[in-house]
């Protein structure tokens, strides 16, 4: 448990956090939330709950409507240097026209870094993804799980404190699925960064995170918060522990509680 | 994952009497041989026998070259007026590929204003819209008696057929960059510049080389129609003018020679920025790659 505990500050903070589109929907309502230094949280809940327009008040690809979103760092407040965050997305999102090698470059390429100085880190976080053979082919010629791969390691090229994930496993095959459940914590717990991961499998929640919150939809909002006090490394004994099956158990409790009443098949 | 290889095939070994999956490569690389020379084999075949078929029909029956000439004929007119023909043939040229080229730099600039300041293509897509949608052989006289220069009158008919499809094509690719690289970029703060480099032209290269395809031949069109509404005038003139004077003098194995001529110079074009296209995106765009079967 002890690499799970959250440190005094912060890394980011979310207070009374309101998102409202502009055709009038409430996306999110009065979030709150304190991510600490390598914690694992998933955002979990059906789809318009607001998890993923959560991601993207953090990422800094919308703006809030209301409340306030500070990040660590004396004197930070609001802003946030450009490599502190990385993004997955639920699709691989890789430039077809560019080489993998070239695809992973591309955040350090836009920050103004050389091909050349950019090469070893590059080198470096393929192979942490076990893609160093991989480096010289085109996105097509990959598998969906090696392009997700791909983008793993784009996202983690600039060392990023916080990695945001949004549902990046849902379109894989349940095999693929679990290798990558189980290389992105070996991952995290080696590098030490937080992770924001948004799905909507009860299961893949409770095996990553130490952290759940739990959301249900119209409006968007934060029902519930579940820790999951198991230590790291997870490997399949959890899987198949009546522990997990316990936590799996109360988390899905949580989830149909907040959703009782609402019609989730609209 | 990391440890499959991506060449991996099924093994087909296992099945005994099966063939081998070198056997099935060896078919497969002579089936393919066999199929390319075909298809440069069949098409030739077909033009050379319907020559053929002409020339024997014209032979047979007697048809005075006034009216038809035979394919031995054209091709003699041809070679014995090669001097006029090929300095005709020199001047389209000229203009197809000046007017083309205007057309890729006014296209390309025109799109990214469009793309980059939504007002500018508010303000000046119906314009676009009108030059394209009105015959060009209807606006040539008009552009004929402003602009004195024949050769820049000329040059401006052809640019106007074909700047369009690489204007609202290239302005299509612009706008088709995958939302979510764009959130990407917007999250490493990538600059304007970046975004455009590395983002927006690679994602409209394709668009932009379709373009470029139907571009390639609309600037023929326009340099021949514009030419034939220009008449004969101007000390330098092209095929059209070729056309036209021995229409005027009923020459019409000559007419043919030049005909021939325009129609060798479209498949040349053609052929050129088919393998362009192909040459640029057959790494990595759908469009020109080859499927495996």
């Amino acid at each position: 448990m002890a690499d799970a505990t959250p440190s005094a500050a912060p890394l980011v903070r979310l207070r009374q956090v309101s998102k409202r589109f502009a055709n009038g929907t409430l996306a999110l309502q009065g979030m709150s939330l304190d991510c600490g230094e390598h914690d694992f949280i998933s955002f979990l809940g059906p789809s318009g709950c607001g998890k993923s327009t959560a991601l993207r008040l953090i990422a800094g690809l919308t703006r809030a409507s209301s409340g306030e979103l500070a990040w660590s760092r004396a004197g930070s407040g609001q802003s946030r240097s450009d490599r502190e965050l990385g993004f997955v997305f639920q699709e691989p999102t890789l430039m077809p026209w560019a080489k993998v090698f070239d695809n992973v470059w591309l955040p350090l390429k836009l920050a103004g870094m050389s091909r050349d100085a950019a090469a070893p880190v590059v080198a470096q976080v393929l192979e942490m993804v076990g893609l160093s053979r991989f480096a010289d082919v085109y996105p097509r010629e990959l598998s969906g799980g090696m392009k997700m791969r791909v983008s793993i390691a784009r996202a983690l090229v600039t060392r990023p404190r916080l990695l945001l994930m949004d549902e990046p496993f849902a379109a894989l095959d349940e095999m693929t699925r679990i290798k990558l459940n189980n290389d992105l914590l070996a991952i995290w717990r080696e590098h030490r960064f937080s992770v924001i991961f948004v799905t909507h499998s009860v299961y893949e929640s409770v095996y990553l995170s130490n952290r759940i919150v739990v959301m249900a939809p119209r409006p968007g909002r934060v029902v519930d918060e579940i820790r999951i006090d198991e230590p790291y490394p997870r490997g399949e004994a959890f899987r198949t522990s009546t522990r997990y099956n316990a936590h799996c158990t109360a988390v899905s409790q949580s989830l149909h509680g907040a959703l009782h009443g609402v019609d989730i098949d609209h | 994952m990391a440890s499959t290889s991506i060449t991996d095939n099924p093994s087909l070994a296992a099945l005994g009497d099966a063939p081998t999956a070198a056997d099935l490569q060896r078919r497969d690389e002579r089936l393919r041989r066999r199929e390319s020379l075909l298809r440069t084999a069949v098409p030739i075949a077909v033009v050379a026998g319907l020559l053929l078929l002409w020339e024997v029909l014209v032979r047979v029956n007697h048809v005075p070259h006034y009216i038809i000439p035979a394919p031995s004929l054209i091709l003699t007119t041809l070679v014995d007026n090669w001097e006029t023909l090929s300095s005709a043939l020199w001047f389209t040229v000229k203009l197809t590929l000046l007017s083309l080229a205007a057309a890729i730099v006014g296209g390309v600039l025109l799109a990214i204003a469009f793309a980059l300041f939504k007002w500018v293509e508010i303000g000046l897509f119906p314009i676009a819209v009108i030059l394209q949608v009105t015959p060009i052989i209807a606006i040539a006289p008009l552009i004929l008696i402003y602009v004195s220069s024949t050769t820049a009158a000329l040059l401006l008919c052809a640019w106007i057929v074909a700047f369009f499809p690489i204007l609202s094509n290239t302005v299509i690719g612009l706008k088709s960059a995958d939302s979510n690289l764009r959130d990407l970029f917007q999250l490493y703060k990538a600059s304007p510049w970046q975004t455009f480099r590395h983002l927006l032209a690679p994602s409209a290269l394709p668009y932009f080389m379709a373009g470029l395809k139907i571009a390639g031949g609309l600037s023929l069109v326009g340099a021949v129609v514009a030419e034939f509404t220009a008449g004969t005038a101007g000390r330098e003139t092209g095929l059209a003018s070729r056309i036209l004077e021995s229409s005027f003098r009923t020459e019409i194995p000559m007419m043919f020679a030049a005909l021939l001529l325009v129609s060798l110079l479209g498949i040349v074009i053609f052929i050129v920025f088919a393998a362009l296209s192909r040459a640029v995106l057959g790494h990595w765009h759908e469009s020109e790659m080859r499927r495996e079967r």
